[in-house]
Parts: C-alpha cells; structure tokens; sequence
C-alpha cells in the first residue's frame, strides 16, 4: 500500500472519529446524553488500558516469554472483580468531591495540598513520557512494515520523521477534541464516545486477526494448541517471581495510571456503571488475549527469521496477502495508540494546569495584589501547552531510546513509576492516620528509586548513567548499583526497581505519616475520604460567610464562562428559593460553588481562590474557635434566657404565694373582727342588762343593786382589759413598742413572775422544781416584758394543768448566747393537732370560761418574745404542757431595733 | 426429640446479600490464588514448559472469575439501585441475625 494512501487512510479515520465526538457533543448539549452514560461506553473507555502495547506488544511479548503476557491483563481482571473492596470507595469519593485527576486526588485527601499535586503530577509526567513514546514507536513501525510503495521507501524508513508527524497530529487532535470545554468532571463525552468507538475497531481488529490465524491459517483450536507446544521455548517457563509481581503490578497500575484514573474515576457517573464494568472490562481484556497466543505461535512458525514479533498482528496477515485484514489491523493499532495518547495528554495537562501552572499565577497574582483576570482563557491555553509538551517529551523519549525497545518492556517501566502513587492513595482510602508528610515522603522516595534504578537506565548506557556507573555504581559505591542496589543481585531489573522503590515508599509514607502531625483541614479531609459511606452530603468546609455574591460570580465567570456561572448562581439562588443572580452566601453555596470550581481547576486551586476571595484561607484551628465560640455563646445566652424564665417563674410563684396570703390575712382579718365582736359584745350585753336592772328595779336591795354594779364593773374591767391586750398585741405587732432595756437577774425575774402568778386560781397549789444555782444570770432585757411572758405562762399553767398533783418544772440552760428557760407541768398537755394553733389570737383550746382571757395571752407573748430577740415554742413530749421561751443574754439596741423590721414581715405572712 | 418448626427471625434477603458482599470481597483473593497455581504445576524434567495446557487453564480460571462477577453484580447493582448508602457491613462476631429491616423490591 501507498504511503499516501496510509496517510489518508489515517486522516480519514480521525476525521470520522472526529464525526462521532462532535455528533456524542451535540447529542449531549442537547440533553440526549443518556446513551453515552451508559454503562457500555464506560466499560469500553476503560479499554483504553489496552494500548498499542496491548495490540502490538502482547504478540511480541508472547513470541518471547510464553503465558506471562497474560499477567498485564489478569491484574486488572482481579481488581475489576474485586472492585466491591476498592473501586467503588474509590469511585465513590472521586464523585463526591469532584475530583479531577489521581494528582488532585491525592491533593485533596491530604488537605488539598499542592505539593502533593506537583509530586504526582511530575511522577506521572516522567512515567508518562515512556508509555507515549511506546505509542509513538508503534504507529512509526506499522507505518514503516505497512508500505510497500518504493517512492515513499525513503521517507516511510525515518522512523524518526514519522514518530514526530504522528506526534504533531496527536496533539492536535487532542487539543480540538480536549480542551473545548473546561470543567473537566462535566465528562468528555465527544472523546469518551470517540475512545469507545476506538475499543469497538481495536478488539475487532485483533479478533479478526486471530479468527484469521486459528480457523483458516491453522485447523481450528485442538491444532493451535499443539502448535504452541511444538513452539513453546524454554524462555516460556513461567517465573515465580516475575508472574506474581506483574500481576501485582498490573493490579496497581490500572488504578494508579493517570488516563486509567481519568475513564474510571472522572468519567464515571454512577456506581451502576461499574457494577456492569466489574465483569464486562475483564470479559473484554479476555477476549483481547484470547488470540494472542495463536498469532505469536503462528508468526514464529511462519514468519521468516529476524521479523519484529511485535508487529506480528501486522505483518502476518500482510505475509499471507490478506491486505484488507492488514490493513484493519492497522486501523486496529492506530486505534490503541491514539486513544491512549489522547486520554493520557488530556489527564496529564489536566494535572499541569491544576497543579503547577494555575496555583503559581495565582501566587504572582496574590503577590502584585491583582485581580486574577480571565482564568478560562489562561486554563485552555495552559492545557493546550501542556498536552504539546507532553506528546513532546514522549517524542524525545522515543528519540533518544532510538526507538529499539521490546513494547512491552517500555510500558513497564511507566508501570513501576505511577504504581508510586500506590501507598498514597491507598492511604487516602482507608488510613485516617495517614499525612501529608508521609504521602509526600513515601512517593518523593519512591519516585526517586524508581527514577534511579529503571527510568535513567531505560534509555541505555552512556546516556544519562555512563556503563560504568551501571558496572559498579556510582563512586563505585557496588551497593548504589542501579540494578542490584543494596546488593539485592537475583532480581531482574523491573521486579528489583519495583520491590526496593515500592517498599522504601510504604517505609517512608507509615513512618512519615506516624511521626508527623496532620493539619485540621487534613483531618477534616480524611474522615470525609475514609468513611465515605457514612456520609449523607459533600463535605462542609466553609463556615464563615465573609465575601459577597457579588464579588463570586464575576469569579465564576472567569472559570465557567458567563452564561454558565450565571445559570448556576441563579439555580443556588433559587434553591435558596430567592429571586435574581445573587444567592445568599451560606456555607452550603461556598461549598457547591468550590465542587464546581474543583471539577475545572482541581481542589487545591478551587480552594484557594475561593480561600483568596473568601477571605479564609483553610479551616483552621482558630475557624473552628470561632465556631466554638459562637456556639458557646449560643449556649450561654440561651442559659441566661433560662435562668431569666426560671426567675420570672419564681416571681410568680412568690406572688401566687402572696396573693394566698392575702387573702389567708384576709379571712383571719374578718375572723379577727367578728371574734372581737364577740368578744366585746359579751361583757357588753351583760353590762346593759344589769344597768337595765338598776335602773328599772324600784326596790331593790342595796345588797342587790351593790352585786349588780359589781358584775358591771367585774365586766367593765374584763372588757378594758380585752382593750388593753388588743392594744397591747397592735403595738407590739407594729414594732412599736418602747422596750426599757435594764439589767436584770433572771432568778429574781422568775421569782416575781411565780409570785404574781399565785394569785390565779389561788386555791390550788403547785409543786414547783427550780435549779435556782442555774437560774442566776444577769441578762440585759426588757425584763417587765420578759416577766409579762413568764407569768403568762405560768397562769396558763395553773389554768389549764389537769393533773391532781400539779407540779412545775423550771429549767433554765445556757446556748451560744442564748437563754432557754423551760415552763413544764405535769399536765395533759397540748393536743398535737392544737400546737400549732395556741399561738394564734383568740385560740383558746376549750370553750370554758374558766380562762377568763380572749385568747390572746399566748398570741402576745410570741410578740414580746419576738420584739426581745427571742422566741417561744411549744416543746411537745415531755411528759405535760412544756413552752419554751428563749432569749439573747443581752439584747442589744440594734437587735431590738431590727426586730420591727422582721416582725413587719412576718406579720404579713 | 425434634425441636419445634419455628421460623427463625432472619431477613433472609439482607442476610443472603451482606454475604454476597463478603463474597464479592473475597472473590478477588481466590481468584489471585488460582492464577497463581500453574507456579506450583513446575516441571523440571521437561525441556519446553507445558504451554498450551496452562494457557488453557489460565483463560478457564479467567472465565469463571468473568462469570462469578457477572452473577454478583446482577444482585450487587440492585443495592446500589436502592440508595446511594450501602448496607452498612456487619457487626463482628455471630451477631449476624440481628432483624435488619428488609430492603424493598424493585
């Protein structure tokens, strides 16, 4: 076939995938997307795992070691049936925060670092550049194996030429289809779709070529299977060491790869799809090995010697004339190469702009104190630059390894350098204690063993690390070797590069993240990633509204473009349900506002420009202070409405108490009356009777009219007396009595009062018991008052007292300062239920009149008692009537002075 | 003696699928364990290694493992289809029959 033809064969084919990526765009702008969501085109833009080293090198790779082909597909196999343990907390949180890249993932669990960003974006830069170069040394091949055409010999031979061309319009096409639109999670669909559609021609391709080989260049299955014995090798023997660590390598490279990280986690909308890709990506990867073998087996058998096993898939149909087959299966590896290359530059420039370009000119920005003008624009061209400089370096990779290598070995060595990412990301998944330092650590020391001891190597000696440094290491340091560091010899060179990098950096990632002390923000991070599925909602970072909306959205425009940011502030407002552009700057709106933010520039970046014109940097120990603070205010002020409604409702309980007093006061008030009425009306009425006698009886004896007039004075008296005592208890309840505060003797004091207490009820005789050594004691009192009390007491005793041998007991006893003088007969004494009464006024336990008072005797002396500084009780259970009346040993003028205030008090209770 | 015929108080379906979910977790590690029996399979005394027959094993082991994920994600997917919340896995221990509210169809 013509040069030409080939060229145009290819120009044809990207512009129909061009076809399909506009027409999957169109579709989606118009809200048809829901096909292109389907799990099918995700499980097939996984395939774009399955690159020119897949199509072309497999082969190759089988022709040389037999089965172990096989492992670069059956970790991947492992991990997708296995993706209930890791894919799916990996899917789920690369949704949730709207992550764009492995870089920003990463970034993002340990605190939304960017040192962290720039560490794996440079990682996957240097890993990246190999794995392009293989693409590009396997299109520049077919192309060189694919014409025949003599003119073109010339050109078609400069493998170099072809490579750099090819690279040229990867770039381009990458560029056109990439990086139209910004947000990188709004899903490519054009190229998703375009990459599906590359899945579809390349397993057809390759199936087509092995159909081919087993059913009509061999005789079917059984034939095959002998002829792959016939050819086996003894180089086929599978190694113990190399199988299982490149199953295991396989396994992390599928999650840890950039491009594979983009299709899987960024792409990815729904769980649903990779319950669907757990079976139907390893179904796929099958049906791509499947034939492998047969073709190698076939080639070596057939091929002359000396042919490049890796371009078997080419050359075999080509060698047995079938030019169609040929020529499909060139389309078939143009298919694997260029998606690979295009999803690769996407994921990679992503991660440039995000982490390098966008955070420095934001710095320079922050530090001329200038606004950060059109960042959309700045981020496209910062994607475009970066994808050309990454085909570029693929390309000058390609040229300095002279483009000589096994496929399958070169893919490796960018297998070993992004599976640095591992420990990192593994952490982030399901290690809270896992830190920025020790993420940064392991992967800065991994990456440079891996750098050391295979990615300098790879390029050959004498390049970057002279043939003797590789003989006998550096400084002839023999433990430095790159091949053998540490002296570790019976390894080959990708298992030992992998062992020493890989556990130096779980080394140094456990260690750095144990001895180190992670940031709040970090902290915050990583319960959000760990435990994502005990979460409702995205994470809460923003809590202090400080910006305006107004000063958002123009922000916004910068990134989303105008329309857009519009649309989307006026949906948050609405949400809000508010009218108009400008929602309320809640946390919950910073918070959607950065998830977008995050899906075009990455976390780190959104952070900080929201941080920039927030005014919050992160959330720091003293934001959540502050937080803290506010609520203990909160708490604070809500116990002090408490306290308040607590004393508002004593205030009323006082005054509900009150109020029943009152109207308790009330009732006594009007009983008082009418007992006074009565009272005074008793001797009253008798008085007029007998004044009536007088005056009516005509003759009546002096005798008689002698008797009547002594009733009428008897009564007179009583009732001045009645008067007396009312007046008396008015004033002492009022506080107003005049006390005569005198020395005294307490025993003379209780001599007096016995004494003037004979004379009632003269005719009976009491036994009296006194200590009278204890009874002296001078005490400074109103002992008249102190005496009235006594002998009230006393009276009441010889009134009352029903024993047949009265006796009474007088004791007197010293306490802090106080006298208790004890009145104690031998009488029934006080019912129970009557002690509380015989206080009051007008009580009097019996109707008798054989009292002869009012009832107010008792009542006065709690008055006297109370104006003297004292007290008296009743004192029930001892054996009689017993009162108790205690006093101060010596009152003093201001006690008797507060008295008044006191009695006032509780004589309104 | 027989002991009485009492249904026992288990939500067969939650039950059934929490351990599928352990299936599904270990099915991965069995899978690894498979692929890597043709290691033990060495045979010295032959020149050429035996290529075809573990080829044939090894895409067999691949094609069951294809199949087993295959009927697990049918039932797995319907949990995802329910809520976004998972089940919450199981508490150690044989604590397993705990009543867990029964998920609804569809």
């Amino acid at each position: 076939m013509s040069f030409n033809m080939l060229v145009l064969t290819c120009i044809g084919y990207v512009i129909f995938l061009f076809a399909v990526a506009s027409a999957a765009e169109r579709s989606a702008a118009a809200g048809r997307a829901r096909w292109l969501r389907s799990s099918t085109i995700y499980t097939l833009s996984l395939s774009v795992y399955c690159t020119a080293w897949t199509f072309y090198g497999a082969v190759g790779y089988a022709a040389r070691s037999g089965l172990e082909f096989m492992t670069i597909y059956l970790g991947p196999t492992l991990v997708f049936v296995g993706w209930w343990v890791l894919l799916r907390k990996l899917v789920r949180i690369g949704r949730e925060n709207r992550v764009t890249s492995i870089a920003d993932m990463i970034s993002a669990r340990y605190g939304k670092s960017n040192l962290l960003g720039v560490i794996v974006t440079l990682l996957c830069i240097a890993a990246g550049a190999p794995y392009i170069a293989l693409q590009l040394q396997s299109i520049a091949q077919s192309f060189t194996v694919f014409v025949s055409d003599p003119d073109a010999m010339g050109l078609s031979t400069d493998r170099n030429l072809i490579a750099f061309w090819v690279a040229v319009g990867l770039a381009f096409f990458t560029i056109a289809f990439g990086t139209r639109t910004l947000d990188a999670n709004e899903q490519h669909h054009g190229v998703v779709t375009a990459i599906a559609v590359e899945a579809v021609v390349k397993l057809v391709a390759l199936l087509a070529v092995g159909i081919f080989v087993v059913w009509f260049v061999a005789s079917g299955p059984s034939d095959i299977l002998t002829r792959i014995d016939a050819q086996a090798l003894p180089e086929w023997e599978i190694q113990p060491g190399r199988w299982t660590g490149l199953i295991l390598l396989s396994a992390i490279a599928i999650v840890c790869l950039p491009r594979m990280f983009q299709v899987a986690v960024v792409e990815n909308t729904e769980d649903r799809h990779l319950a669907t890709a757990s079976w139907a990506f390893p179904l796929y990867l099958f049906l791509i090995s499947l034939f492998v073998l047969p073709i190698a087996v076939i080639g070596m058998e057939l091929m002359p010697e000396g042919s490049n096993p890796d371009m078997f898939v080419l050359t075999l149909p080509l060698y047995l004339g079938q030019d169609g087959l040929a020529l499909l299966s060139f389309l078939g590896g143009f298919s694997a190469a260029t998606s690979m290359v295009i999803v690769a530059a996407l994921a990679l420039s992503t991660m440039v702009s995000n982490h390098i370009v966008v955070p420095l000119w934001l710095r320079m920005r922050a530090a001329r104190q200038r606004d950060t003008g059109d960042m959309r624009l700045l981020v496209l061209n910062v994607r475009r630059l970066s994808i050309t400089m990454i085909l570029a370096l693929g390309y000058i990779y390609y040229v300095i390894t002279g483009g000589s290598g096994a496929l399958a070995a070169i893919g490796l060595i960018a297998f070993v350098g992004v599976a640095q990412c591992l420990p990192a990301l593994i952490g982030a998944l399901y290690w809270r204690g896992a830190s920025r330092t020790g993420a940064a650590l392991g992967l800065i020391v991994g990456s440079i063993i891996w750098f050391y001891a295979l990615f300098l190597p790879s390029f050959g000696p004498d390049i970057f690390l002279s043939a003797r440094v590789m003989e006998s290491g550096p400084f002839d340091l023999a433990w430095l070797r790159p091949y053998s560091l540490f002296g570790l010899t019976t390894l080959d060179p990708l298992l030992h590069a992998l062992f020493w990098s890989l556990l130096l950096n779980v080394l140094a990632f456990c260690a750095g993240s144990m001895f180190s002390f992670p940031s709040p923000i970090e902290r915050v991070q990583s319960a959000l990633f760990v435990n994502v599925y005990e979460r409702a909602g995205p994470a809460r970072s923003w809590t202090r509204p400080v910006a305006e909306a107004e000063d958002l959205l123009p922000m916004a425009q910068r990134i989303f473009g105008a329309s857009e940011a519009q649309t989307f502030f006026r949906v948050q407002a609405a949400a809000q349900g508010k009218q108009g552009f400008l929602p309320d700057i809640t946390p919950e709106f910073l918070e959607a506002l950065e998830l977008k933010l995050a899906g075009s520039v990455g976390a780190a970046t959104a952070h900080a420009m929201l941080a920039q014109s927030v005014g919050t940097a992160v959330v720091s120990v003293e934001d959540l202070m502050a937080v803290a603070s506010e609520t203990a205010q909160i708490m604070e002020y809500s116990a002090q409405l408490e306290a308040k409604s607590e004393e508002l409702t004593r205030t009323a309980r006082k005054l509900r108490e009150a109020n029943d007093k009152l109207q308790t006061l009330s009732v006594q008030k009007d009983a008082f009356l009418s007992q006074i009425s009565h009272e005074l009306r008793t001797p009253m009425t008798s008085i007029r009777a007998f004044s009536e006698i007088l005056m009516d009886a005509e003759g009546m004896s002096d005798e008689e009219q002698t008797h009547f007039a002594r009733i009428i004075h008897d009564e007179s008296i009583r009732l001045t007396r009645l008067l007396d005592d009312l007046l008396d208890l008015s004033v002492l309840e009022h506080g107003q009595v005049q006390l005569n505060i005198t020395p005294a003797n307490l025993r003379e004091l209780i001599d007096k009062s016995i004494t003037a207490s004979n004379s009632v009820q003269a005719d009976r005789t009491f036994a009296l018991h006194r200590s009278r050594d204890s009874e002296d004691i001078e005490i400074l009192t109103d002992a008249g008052r102190l005496s009235q009390v006594f002998i009230n007491v006393l009276s009441n005793s010889r009134k009352y007292c029903d024993a047949d041998h009265p006796r009474m007991k007088i004791k007197v006893q010293r306490r802090k300062g106080m006298i208790e003088v004890d009145f104690i007969d031998n009488g029934s004494g006080i019912p129970r239920d009557k002690q509380a009464l015989i206080f009051e006024k007008f009580s009097r336990l019996t109707d008798s009149l054989q009292a002869g008072g009012a009832g107010l005797g008792l009542a006065i002396c709690r008055e006297i008692m109370h104006n003297l500084g004292g007290e008296i009780a009743y004192v029930p259970g001892q054996g009689g009537a017993a009162f108790r009346v205690s006093f101060p040993v010596s009152l003093q003028a201001r006690d008797a002075l507060s008295r008044p205030g006191k009695d006032a008090t509780e004589a309104a209770e | 003696m027989k002991p009485p015929k009492t249904p026992e108080f288990l939500a067969r379906k939650t039950y059934r699928l929490r351990r599928l979910m352990d299936a599904a977790r270990l099915l991965p590690i069995f899978g690894l364990i498979l692929l890597l029996l043709p290691l033990m399979r060495h045979s010295p005394e032959l020149d050429a290694p035996p290529t075809a027959t573990e080829g044939v094993y090894l895409f067999a082991v691949w094609a069951v493992l294809i199949l087993t994920a295959f009927a697990m994600s049918l039932w797995l997917r319907r949990t995802l289809e329910q809520s976004a919340e998972p089940p919450r896995p199981d508490p150690p221990g044989p604590s397993v029959q705990t009543p867990a509210p029964t998920p609804d169809e569809g």
